[in-house]
């Protein structure tokens, strides 16, 4: 899932890239079906400005709402709905002294308790794990909501593949192992991440920007690109696909169009795949918010 | 397949997707401020007192079950005290009632035995007397026998009385001794 696909170079050169890659795209088509391609249809491949859609609301001002900040708040609405009925029956469960869970108590535990305990208590135990616990859980539920938003149909696009959102956590998750090095060990917090112990002083030339390097630049900057890259590439991979099963199916009379059937296939097991990837990166983003809140609390600092 | 992507993104009007856009970023804070509130003051608390209340119930329950069997094992150690109580009066009634038979038994044995001796004593007197009584009409009887038998044979030398009783003790005296010498040999 690796894709760095993101355009650097001058756009001239690009451009002409474009037109040849399209010439030789649409040649290569025309020696598969025989028969010139339709000059009006034809294949729509996905664009960056999938994730740039216009706005619909409150156009030109900072607030202004697209296709994706409404998938967002969207998302955010039926975390609140769905989190709020739950409390509602936890509550009610524990005031008639009932213990044992119903189904849809048990599935908002399982969920809670699957941060609480998988990332938060083992990384961190109980006493710390609790303390960061709203932090994580936000995190854990906002990314994987959002990023689950890539394959509902009609959303279709997942509201963490824009950086905003995964820049804005990236920085939470930053700023909170800061707070949680400096509470716990003061500005010995950043000596000790700078300066480690146990290495002799002249390798503190090549140690100390090394370590500046990873710790306080480059960790937000992976938080944030991993899970946005992750999106992007899964729903050009997702858009490619389908459209392309949309080509071979309607654009094409003869027996080609069964080409169709395998972009579908393909599309349907990405779709799937990235049932996955949404689960594992909101996973991967907490987990790893976890472990630098855990490194920053740790001892040998 | 990554070519075209590429193509598609250079196609575009210059939109960088690494750099993040005022509204974007304002949104993306406002949803996570939201949801950070939410989920701190609203969905934690609420999983926090479930869990403790579900495990303070358990913990309640499992408490009163060990009671429960508490008091069971306590009520069948009373029954089993119980029990062997009773068991051991039984066999104390037991034992005092064969003893109390063994008593009466060798008590009936006495009376019997003492009534036996006095039947036998008894039947001893009456014999004894019923003899003397035979004795003396036995006397009697063969003294007067014995006078006819002796008047007849010697005739009337020995009319006189007085000398023919003389002579019939005599004889019965004799008779005596004689039996008595025969009983002694």
């Amino acid at each position: 899932m690796s894709v760095t696909a993101t355009p650097k170079s001058p756009q001239g050169q690009h451009q002409l890239a474009t037109t040849q890659e399209q010439k030789l795209f649409t040649h290569a088509l025309n020696l598969l079906t025989e028969t010139p391609a339709p000059s009006g249809g034809g294949f729509e491949a996905p664009t960056i400005a999938e994730f740039f859609p216009a706005p619909v609301l409150f156009e030109g001002t900072s607030f202004e709402i697209n296709r994706i900040m409404l998938i967002r708040l969207l998302i955010t609405a039926l975390i609140i709905l769905f989190f709020t009925l739950w409390a509602s029956r936890a509550q009610k469960a524990t005031k008639s002294g009932q213990i044992v869970p119903s189904k849809f108590q048990l599935i908002g535990e399982i969920a809670l308790n699957f941060v609480r305990k998988s990332i938060a208590h083992e990384q961190l135990g109980e006493k710390d794990g609790d303390r960061f616990l709203p932090l994580l859980t936000t995190i854990f539920f906002i990314v994987v909501g959002m990023n689950f938003t890539g394959i509902i149909p009609l959303l279709n696009i997942a509201g963490t593949s824009v950086i905003g959102l995964p820049l804005v956590l990236a920085l939470v998750a930053y700023f909170t192992f800061i707070y949680a090095g400096v509470k716990k060990h003061g500005g010995h917090f950043f000596t000790a991440a700078l300066f480690p112990a146990g290495v002799p002083p002249v390798f503190y030339i090549l140690v100390t920007p090394i370590e500046f390097l990873s710790t306080f630049i480059l960790r937000p900057v992976t938080l944030a690109l991993r899970l946005m890259m992750n999106m992007i590439a899964g729903h050009l991979l997702l858009v490619l696909c389908f459209s392309a099963t949309s080509f071979f199916l309607f654009e094409n009379q003869s027996l080609v169009a069964l080409f169709g059937a395998g972009t579908f296939a393909f599309g349907f097991v990405f779709t799937l795949f990235e049932i996955l990837v949404a689960f594992l990166q909101a996973y991967v983003f907490t987990l790893l918010t976890t472990v630098y809140i855990q490194l920053a609390l740790a001892d040998e600092h | 397949m990554l070519s075209t992507i590429l193509v598609a993104a250079a196609e575009a009007p210059a939109e960088n997707p690494l750099l993040p856009k005022l509204p974007d970023i304002l949104w993306s804070s406002v949803v996570f401020a939201i949801l950070l509130v939410f989920f701190w003051t609203k969905v934690l608390p609420n999983l926090k007192k479930s869990l403790d209340a579900r495990t303070e119930a358990i913990e309640g329950r499992l408490e009163a079950a060990e009671q429960a069997q508490a008091e069971a094992a306590a009520k069948t150690a009373n029954i089993e005290v119980e029990q062997a109580s009773a068991r051991a009066e039984a066999a104390s009634i037991r034992e005092a009632a064969r003893a109390d038979g063994a008593s009466i038994l060798a008590e009936m044995k006495e009376q019997a035995a003492t009534e036996a001796a006095r039947l036998v004593a008894t039947a001893k007197a009456q014999i004894e007397a019923e003899r003397q009584a035979a004795l003396v009409s036995l006397r009697a009887e063969v003294g007067s026998l014995a006078i006819d038998l002796a008047s007849n044979v010697v005739g009337t030398s020995l009319q006189n009385d007085k000398i023919a009783a003389g002579v019939v003790d005599q004889f019965l005296a004799d008779l005596e001794a004689g039996e008595k010498a025969g009983k002694k040999n």
